[in-house]
Formats: structure tokens, C-alpha cells, sequence
């Protein structure tokens, strides 16, 4: 199989409006017969970091998988730099320089910090930063000493610092970060938003979804607030801060 | 005591072959989530594919290994192809089909190597180089097999290799753990299954070529093989390699040293050295929770409901078949009697499959057992077939009791691969002590009485018993019993969360088949005068599977449609012609292939398009 | 002597403590929201009260009865009754017979070989159908009703077995909003007539300020607030885990 690439910026749909890296248009997706996502609306542009917010429930991790192919009952448009994706499985997806970083983790827990990252690895991708395990040792510099190490044997935060390290492995222009910051110490969370910051600097567009505002606020752009399995909001991340009603409606208590 | 250690290493040389042959099993299953029942066929390919390459070039060592890696190429090539035509579109099937499936290339497999190679047994030639023996304190023991010795470490560390040092095992790795992850990084699960299989049925290829210079090539190695290879699977651990190799030399040793203790019994040793790890490391030695295999899913679970006027229906129908005898002839009588049998035999094992979602794939030990629980009353006891009749269900009944014990312990593959134990115990000891059950001579002379001599009376009683039998089950299927056995099948969660013990409704499910089916095999042995080891072996457990799927699992009256097509199409059409097996076969792949998602997916499927 | 009392639970899954010393108490009329964010330990804690976890420590008691190392079924037939987060009735089975299902198991009548099934508590069941707004569907298969309808089902099924106390494990997770606010209307209605109590976990917070009547928050297996819902919402401890701190 062939890798396919991306030159950057081949479409647009207006004039002067660039065609934005990730589009999805009224995507919904089931579990079983819950109707889990009821038409989600958003975009990414090129080097942007969007945050995709919402509590719990909302439909972060459902939209996440759904644009990765990773749900199967999906309807709806995806579009990577203007070209359908959404009828694509999970490895075509990969292979156009999608990464996808799960919410739960999910290292190989039998394989070691070295294999992980094996499994992750794709050729070099024109127009996105190449990575290697050795610049990964260096962004991330708790998992060089851990490199023969397998991932039962790892903390939260090692783990997570692995799940992203192996996406990255595959070279992607976009990522997709699951809650992040999840489950980790505050430490631990502001490594990830230096983390995450380092890859914008790197040229990468990230679509994170996240609880957190202290860490959205740190990342993002842009915000897209979802609720009830729709984008309720969307906008600056600058105005989410400023406008305290909409955190409430959708974020608070 | 050199004597024990010669029967010692004679056991490891026994064991690696178990390894090379499990190994293989075990990859496939840790990757596919398929129990490949063909593995033991590719098997017996090699080792067909190995004597025909070593008579032509085996008279050097050069020619000798590499016939034996060309014959294992094959088998592997075989699998691949069979990965790509056929299992790829089962992934998402229930385990029925699974096995089903890969059950209907064992009948293909069979006929093509007896189409190819014939029936007789072949001789191989012995490895040049490796003719002779050694004396080990005092007692000579084969060259042959020391190197078999020899092989099974080290191919468990070329493996071991394999898996660790190159990318391509740690993709096969990482996609055993997470298939869903491995191809969000990119991994194409297509490609990597087919290698997969080509491996993994390229060891069994290989464990059969190294068997030439052994035994008689032969058209039975498939099966021999492929059972004792489930054991040491499920015994290891599904999945675990380690495992496989830990397994395959303790049952090595078990059946070296069984066959001085027990000679009578050392398969059923086997079996139950498997059913004692099952109940204490349910996952077997290395296994873990999270390799097993996940239960059978209800999915598709299909309404049922009571159709209007099926009790006229019924009546009518018994009537119809009632007077057939007044003009039906001889021959006409004896096939409506079998297929009366059959009949009530599918709708036994429909019991645990359609209502309870139990895939039995050992469900004829029972019809085998009331078969040989009759002849042997008559046979020991002198006892009139009324006494034999009776005894039939009972006995049938009290062995499902105890077998289903374990059974219901496990769900899904588990559940599938302990019957089938079961039924191979049940058959080795019908083999095996011949004493007592007369061996593979069977038990003949097994007549009924004389007031029910003629055809049409017994064929008459038959027709009574079954439709009383049948009129039973089908009350249960009804009543509460039937109705708690499939709330434990939809969702066994919320069953037990509203008081439904799941696990003793199948238990009692288990036993109330097993003695239905051995009403169906006492009433068989009289209709043919005689029982034979093959009414409990595999092969039949399968023709009740096939009885069942193809009348449809959704519906209470389609096992006895199943039973009719299947005896019709057995004693008309595949009689007819030598390869019966290879249509059979075909038949099932058919099945499977058009109604990968069962029947009642299929259907479902139709309703939600239209 | 309260109807559930939980007193200092602990859970641990190989080396994580999922759940670390949650106590609280439930009474009639109660309609408890248990909400935290993901990972908290709603579920773990949940299957520790119906007996599908065994907790490493702490105590259950429903009237004084201690609760903990029975069984799921066991502890049903004390009273407990629950639903589902992925809604899972009899699919193979009409709406009615799922109901019925559950009476015949009240009344111990599941090894029953001859009398039919369908012909036992019909007419229970279909009261019960009616109070939930099914009666309609009653003879529909399961397997082709809509999400919400599905949910009414499991609701009359917890009801059949005439519970003390039900849990419900996100009870509108799936639903269209207005099915949501009106499957807890149902709900918080049964609670009056019955005097029956009720623990749930949900995350839309429409449905948990509309309808409990306490709430508790959990976050990383401990109970950071406890309390009615307008004491809850104007907590710092629980706005900072729901809104984050600067990282």
C-alpha cells in the first residue's frame, strides 16, 4: 500500500479563504441504538489548535472516533484538506497523516516503550515534522529511561506521555488528543500543555477535547463547545475566557 | 529407570509436535479470535504434500529439509488463501460460524487429499542422515526423534524471534492486544491477519511433513491432531505461545506415561487433565482474563413467538406421517423412521443453541450415550427394549448432568471447546475399552422386541416417542423454563440482575438436551441393530449443527425441517457419490458464507433495508 | 435506621483505588444524584452496591441488612433494583414478556416447564407498562423499540420486582432532551408514590438540577461535596473539578 500525502494548502474553497485541514459537517454517530452524536459542526484550520469542550457525556470522545473511523454506525461529512475521509477505515485515515491519541490510553501493554513506538511508525511525510524516537526521548524525557520498559510498569502520566509519543511516530499533520489531562497530576498536566504547545510550534494542527478550561485556555485557539452530541458554541478561546454565561450553560455545574 | 527415562523423552519427542502443530493454533487464535478447526487439516496436508516431495527428493539430507520446508510453504500458502477467501469474513460472526466454517474446509481438506493421494495409508522413507538410534543408558531411542526434541525449542525460539525482534511481530503483537488501536497507528489488520495465517498454518504444515519419516501417513491425522491440539490451546492458555509449549510437553509425558498406567484410557486422561486446569485456572496455565474470548453474543437475538394454530398443525402433520407407512414401502419406512430420530436429536441441540445461545460442539456424546446405554443393557443385561428404552435418556441424561457441571462454567469458545472434550471422552471410551463396549466392533445384534419388529410398528413407536418428546421440549421452549434460558442468552447482565440464576437454568437446559438426545439414540440403536464409536465422534456432533443452522436457529420447528433436508440430502444425494464430504463441506461454507451473521442476521438485515 | 446505608468503601483495581472511603446514606423519597467527572468512580461504585464488585473494605446495608459478598440476584430479591447505562432488556422478547420475566422470577416460578409464559402476570405487567406510558407497545419485540422507549421498559422491569431502592446508571444517557426531562418526571413521580428511593449517576446537568433532590460529587473515588443541589453548584472544591484549574 501506498502512502499518501498531502500537499499542503492544494484546495480552497473560496477565494481567499483556505479550505480548512479538518472539516466535519453534520457528523452523527450511534452506539448500538443510543444516538450518541446529533450533528457535529466543526473545523480545524492549518497550525491551529481547536479545543473541543464539554462535560462528560457531551460527545468529545464519540466525535474524536467517529472522524477516525473508529465508529462504525457514523453519518455525515469529514473532509481532510478537502477530501473525503469518512468512509475511510481507521488505517487509511492513518496513513493520510491523521494521529489519533486515545481518552483510556491504550498502550500495548505487553510491548515496551521502544515497541510501542514501532508500532506507531510511518514513513516520513512531506509538510509535517518527522519524528524519531530520539527527538520524542527529547520532548518527552521521562520515557527515555524507560525505553525497555513495558507498559504494564507505567505511572498515568508515563502512559499518556507514550500514547502521544507513538502517535506521533506516524509523522501526522493532525492530531487528536482525548482528554489529555484526564486523570493526571497537576504536574503532569502542565508537562502535556507544554507538550502540546511545543507540537503547535512544530507545525501541527491539534483537535483536543478537553474538561479542563485551565488547560484549554493554555492550548487552544479556538474553543467548539458541544452538548448533547451537537457544537453548541464556537469561537476565540480569548472569548470563551471572557464570556463567563457560556462557560456556565455548558461547562460548569 | 532408563526404561522411564526413554518413555520420558519419547513423550518430549510426542510434545513437539504438539507444539509446532498448537503454536501455530494459538497465533491464529491470539490475533483472529478464530478457533481455526482446519488447522489440523493444513496439517495433514503437510504432511501429505511432505511424502510426495520426499519420495522425489528426499533420498538426500539437502532434499529432505527441503521438502519438508517446501511442504510446510504450502500448507502455509493454503492458509493464507483460506484467510482471504473465507475467515475474513467471519471475524464478526458468532463462534457457530466460525467453527462451522472452518469444520466445512476439515470436509473439503479430506476429500481433496483423498481425491489427490487415495485412501491407503502411505509409508514415508526415514530422514537420510537420521535413520538410526542411540543407546541412552542401555535402551536404544531414535535419532529421528532426538532431533524432534531438539526442534521444539529451538522453533519456539525462532518464534519467540520473530515476535520480538522484528516490526512485523510487534505489529502482530500489538494487534492481538488492540486490534481497533493497531489500526488507528496505521496497521492494515488485513494484511497482517493473512501473514498471519500463512504462519500459523505453515507450522502445522510443518509438524505434519516432520511426521513422515514417523508414522504411516494416513486420512484420519486431521482429526487426531486438531483435538489434541484444542487441548493444548485451551490448556496453555488461548493465545500464549509459552503457554502452548508448557501445555504440549505436560501432556506429552501425560500420554507417555498414561499408556503404561491406563492404557485402556490415556485420551480420556487427556481430557480430563484439561477439564481440571479449565476449573482451576479458568484461563488455562498462562492464560489471562483479558486473551479470553468473548462470549457468545445475542446480537441478533431473534423474536419468537408462538405461531397461531401450530397445535393443529402439529396434529395434522402426525397424522400425515402416521399413515404414511399404509403406502409408503420398506425403504420409505426405514428413512422417515431415521429422519423422525434426527428430528428430535436437532431439537435437542436446539434447545441449548437457539434458546440458551450454547454452542455445543459435542452434543452426539449424548445421542451416543442413550445409543450405547440401550445396546449395553441389552447387550450385559439381557434387558427387553422397553427397559433399554427407558434406560436410554437416563443414562444419556445423568452424563449430560455431570459433563454440563464444567460446561456452564464457561461461556462462548470455552463453552464449545469443553463439550467438545467431553464428547471426545465419551467417544474415546467407547473406542478404547472394548471390553466392555466392544471397541470400534461396535455393540451389534440390538433388535427390538418382537411385537415391535416390523418396520412399520417400530417406525410407529418412534413416531410416538419423538413427538411426545418433541411436544415436550416444545412446552418448555414456552414456558418459564425456555423463557429464563433465553433471558440469560439476551443479556445475561440483566438477567441475573433480576434474579435469574443463568447458570443453573443452562445446566438443567444441558441435562434435559442430553437426555432428549438420548431418547434419540436409544431409539436409534434399535433401528439399526447396532452402535458404532463414530454415533459420538466429532464429525456427527457437526451434522447436528448443520441440522440446526440450515432449519434455522430463530424458530422451534425449524430444527425439524434442518433434520429432514439433512437426512434427504444425506442418504439421497451424498451416498449417492464417494465425495459426500466435499459437499458437505461446500454446503457449509455455502451457509456460512451467504448467512455470515446467522440466518436471523441475515433476515434481520433484509427487514432493515426494505 | 436509614433504608441504604454506605459507610466507608474502598475499591481498588491492581494498584489504582477506584473508590476510597465513599460513605452516604439513602432515604425514602430520596432522589440522590451521584456525578463527578469521568473516572471519578460512579460505575465501580455502583456495581459495589449491587454486589457486581465486592468492595476491598466498607459495609452496604439495606434496612440494617449487610449487603456486601451476596450476590446480584440475591441482593435484587432484598430489594435493589437497577438499570442500565446501555439499555439491556430481553431482546428476543416482547415488551410485555420482559416484564413478566421479572414477576415470574418474584414469584420463583422460572423452572415452570408447562404452563406458557406469555399467558403468566399479563395483566401485572401490563398495569406496570401503563404507569410508564408502554402499555401500547406491550406486544412489540424489544429488539425494534425506540431508545427512550426502551428505557421506560427497564424501568417497569426495576419496578416489577416492587424494589426499595433503585439504582439507575445513567438513566438518560442516549435520549433526546425532552424524553430526558420527562422520563425523570416519570421517575421523580414514582419516588412520591412509592416511597421509593433512588441513586443515580447522570451527566446532564439539566436533568440533575432539575430532579434530585441531593446531590453527591465524586472525583477520584473520594466524596468532595455532598448536599442539596443549590449548596452543591456554589461549592469552589466542585467547580474547580468540573472547570480545572490553570495548568
Amino acid at each position: 500500500m501506498t502512502t499518501q500525502t498531502l500537499a499542503p494548502q492544494t484546495a480552497t474553497a473560496q477565494a481567499g479563504l483556505p479550505e480548512p485541514l479538518l472539516r466535519a459537517e453534520s457528523l452523527q454517530a450511534w452506539y448500538g441504538r443510543a444516538h450518541i452524536l446529533t450533528g457535529v459542526d466543526l473545523t480545524v484550520g492549518r497550525g491551529e489548535v481547536v479545543a473541543l469542550m464539554g462535560r462528560n457525556g457531551a460527545g468529545k470522545t464519540t466525535t474524536l472516533k467517529a472522524i477516525m473511523g473508529l465508529i462504525e454506525a457514523r453519518s455525515g461529512r469529514v473532509t481532510l484538506d478537502g477530501r473525503p475521509i469518512d468512509r475511510l477505515p481507521p488505517h487509511r485515515i492513518a496513513r493520510l497523516g491523521v494521529g489519533y491519541v486515545p481518552e483510556d490510553r491504550r498502550i500495548f501493554a505487553d510491548l515496551t516503550v521502544e515497541e510501542n513506538l514501532e508500532v506507531g511508525r510511518q514513513p516520513p511525510r512531506p509538510g509535517a515534522p518527522v519524528w524519531t524516537p530520539e527527538k520524542l526521548f527529547d520532548l518527552f524525557p521521562n520515557l527515555a529511561a524507560l525505553r525497555g520498559r513495558r507498559g504494564t510498569r507505567m505511572s498515568g502520566g508515563e502512559q499518556q506521555m507514550l500514547t502521544l509519543a507513538r502517535t506521533l511516530m506516524g509523522n501526522p499533520f493532525l492530531l487528536l488528543l482525548d482528554e489529555p489531562s484526564e486523570g493526571l497530576a497537576p504536574l503532569i498536566v502542565r508537562q502535556m500543555a507544554e507538550a502540546v504547545l511545543r507540537l503547535k510550534a512544530e507545525g501541527l494542527s491539534v483537535l483536543v477535547s478537553e474538561q479542563n478550561v485551565g488547560f484549554a485556555a493554555a492550548v487552544a485557539d479556538r474553543a467548539s463547545v458541544i452538548e448533547k452530541g451537537q457544537v453548541r458554541w464556537s469561537g476565540p478561546m480569548a472569548d470563551l475566557m471572557a464570556d463567563e454565561s457560556v462557560r456556565r450553560a455548558y461547562l460548569a455545574l | 529407570m532408563s526404561f522411564l527415562l526413554v518413555q520420558s523423552l519419547s513423550g518430549l519427542a510426542t510434545a513437539a509436535t504438539l507444539f509446532l502443530v498448537s503454536s501455530g493454533l494459538t497465533i491464529v487464535f491470539g490475533v483472529t479470535r478464530i478457533v481455526n478447526f482446519a488447522h489440523g487439516s493444513l496439517y495433514m496436508l503437510g504432511a501429505y504434500l511432505g511424502w510426495s516431495l520426499i519420495e522425489r527428493f528426499g533420498g538426500t539430507v539437502g532434499g529432505f529439509w527441503a521438502s519438508v520446508a517446501a511442504a510446510a510453504l504450502g500448507a502455509g500458502a493454503l492458509g493464507a488463501v483460506m484467510e482471504v477467501g473465507l475467515l475474513r469474513r467471519l471475524y464478526r460472526s458468532p463462534e457457530l460460524f466460525q467453527l462451522l466454517g472452518t469444520f466445512g474446509v476439515v470436509l473439503i481438506l479430506q476429500d481433496a487429499v483423498a481425491w489427490i493421494w487415495g485412501p491407503e495409508d502411505l509409508m514415508g522413507r526415514r530422514a537420510p542422515g537420521l535413520k538410526g538410534s542411540v543407546e541412552i543408558l542401555g535402551q536404544p531411542f531414535p535419532l529421528y526423534d532426538l532431533m524432534l526434541i531438539g526442534l521444539g525449542p529451538l522453533v519456539l525460539a525462532l518464534l519467540w524471534l520473530l515476535f520480538t525482534r522484528t516490526r512485523w511481530g510487534v505489529l502482530v503483537r500489538a494487534a492481538t492486544q488492540d486490534r481497533d488501536m493497531a489500526s488507528a497507528l496505521g496497521v492494515d489488520p488485513a494484511r497482517l491477519f493473512t501473514g498471519v495465517l500463512f504462519l500459523g498454518s505453515a507450522l502445522a504444515g510443518l509438524g505434519g511433513a516432520l511426521q513422515v519419516p514417523r508414522e504411516a501417513v494416513n486420512l484420519h491425522m486431521d482429526m487426531a491432531i486438531i483435538v489434541e491440539a484444542f487441548v493444548v490451546v485451551v490448556v496453555g492458555g488461548m493465545g500464549s505461545l509459552t503457554g502452548a509449549f508448557l501445555a504440549a510437553l505436560l501432556i506429552g509425558q501425560l500420554q507417555a506415561f498414561g499408556i503404561l498406567v491406563f492404557p485402556q484410557i490415556t485420551l480420556v486422561l487427556v481430557f480430563l487433565f484439561m477439564a481440571v486446569v479449565l476449573i482451576l485456572r479458568p484461563h488455562g496455565l498462562l492464560g489471562r482474563a483479558e486473551d479470553a474470548p468473548p462470549s457468545a453474543a445475542a446480537a441478533h437475538a431473534p423474536p419468537m413467538v408462538a405461531g397461531r394454530g401450530v397445535g393443529w398443525a402439529a396434529l395434522g402433520l402426525l397424522a400425515l406421517l402416521a399413515a404414511l407407512p399404509l403406502v409408503a414401502g420398506d425403504y420409505a419406512v426405514i428413512l422417515l423412521t431415521e429422519t423422525v430420530i434426527l428430528a428430535l436429536f436437532a431439537a435437542s441441540l436446539h434447545l441449548l443453541i437457539g434458546l440458551g445461545g450454547l454452542v455445543s460442539f459435542g452434543h452426539a456424546a449424548y445421542f451416543g450415550l442413550g445409543a450405547y446405554g440401550a445396546a449395553l443393557f441389552v447387550k450385559h443385561l439381557g434387558a427387553p427394549m422397553p427397559l433399554a428404552l427407558a434406560a436410554a435418556p437416563l443414562v444419556a441424561g445423568l452424563g449430560a448432568l455431570a459433563a454440563g457441571w464444567f460446561c456452564v462454567r464457561r461461556s462462548g469458545l470455552y463453552f464449545a471447546m469443553l463439550t467438545l472434550a467431553f464428547a471426545q471422552i465419551a467417544w474415546s471410551v467407547a473406542f478404547q475399552w472394548s471390553g466392555f463396549t466392544g471397541g470400534d466392533n461396535g455393540v451389534l445384534g440390538v433388535w427390538p422386541s418382537g411385537w415391535a419388529s416390523g418396520k412399520a410398528v417400530y417406525y410407529w413407536l418412534t413416531l410416538g416417542l419423538c413427538a411426545g418428546a418433541l411436544g415436550l421440549l416444545r412446552r418448555a421452549a414456552f414456558a418459564p423454563f425456555g423463557y429464563a434460558l433465553r433471558a440469560g442468552r439476551d443479556s445475561s447482565l440483566r438477567a441475573e440482575s433480576v434474579g435469574i440464576d443463568v447458570r443453573r437454568h443452562q445446566w438443567f437446559a444441558f441435562a434435559l438436551a442430553g437426555s432428549a438426545a438420548g431418547l434419540a439414540g436409544g431409539l436409534y440403536a434399535f433401528a439399526k441393530g447396532s452402535v458404532f464409536p463414530t454415533l459420538m465422534a466429532v464429525p456427527a456432533s457437526v451434522d447436528a449443527l448443520v441440522m440446526v443452522l440450515m432449519g434455522g436457529v430463530q424458530t422451534v420447528s425449524g430444527p425439524l425441517a434442518g433434520a429432514a433436508l439433512f437426512h434427504l440430502l444425506e442418504t439421497q444425494v451424498m451416498r449417492a457419490t464417494d465425495w459426500w464430504r466435499l459437499l458437505l463441506g461446500l454446503v457449509i461454507v455455502a451457509l456460512v458464507l451467504l448467512f455470515p451473521k446467522g440466518i436471523v442476521g441475515f433476515l434481520a438485515g433484509l427487514r432493515g433495508r426494505s | 435506621m436509614s433504608r441504604l446505608e454506605v459507610r466507608d468503601l474502598w475499591r481498588g483495581f491492581g494498584g489504582v483505588q477506584a473508590v476510597r472511603g465513599v460513605s452516604f446514606t439513602l432515604e425514602s423519597g430520596d432522589l440522590l444524584a451521584l456525578i463527578g467527572p469521568n473516572g471519578a468512580g460512579k460505575s465501580t461504585c455502583f456495581n459495589l452496591l449491587n454486589g457486581q464488585l465486592r468492595p476491598d473494605q466498607g459495609s452496604v446495608r439495606l434496612d440494617g441488612i449487610d449487603l456486601v459478598g451476596l450476590p446480584p440476584r440475591r441482593i435484587w430479591a432484598l430489594g435493589v433494583g437497577r438499570t442500565f447505562q446501555i439499555t439491556a432488556t430481553f431482546a428476543s422478547m416482547s415488551v410485555a414478556e420482559n416484564v413478566q420475566m421479572v414477576l415470574l422470577s418474584r414469584a420463583r416460578r422460572l423452572f415452570g416447564l408447562w404452563r406458557p409464559a406469555a399467558r403468566q402476570f399479563r395483566a401485572e405487567a401490563l398495569a406496570l407498562l401503563d404507569r410508564v406510558g408502554m402499555a401500547a407497545q406491550a406486544d412489540r419485540p424489544c429488539g425494534v423499540l425506540a431508545y427512550g422507549d426502551l428505557k421506560r421498559v427497564e424501568l417497569a422491569m426495576a419496578l416489577a420486582s416492587d424494589p426499595k431502592i433503585l439504582l439507575m446508571d445513567e438513566p438518560t444517557a442516549g435520549m433526546a432532551p425532552t424524553e430526558r426531562l420527562e422520563l425523570m418526571a416519570l421517575t421523580a413521580a414514582l419516588v412520591r408514590e412509592r416511597g421509593l428511593a433512588v441513586l443515580f449517576t447522570e451527566h446532564d446537568m439539566d436533568v440533575v438540577f432539575g430532579h434530585a433532590t441531593r446531590l453527591l460529587v465524586l472525583d477520584r473515588g473520594q466524596l468532595i461535596a455532598e448536599g442539596p443541589p443549590d449548596a452543591v453548584r456554589a461549592d469552589p472544591r466542585v467547580q474547580s473539578v468540573y472547570l480545572g484549574g490553570e495548568p
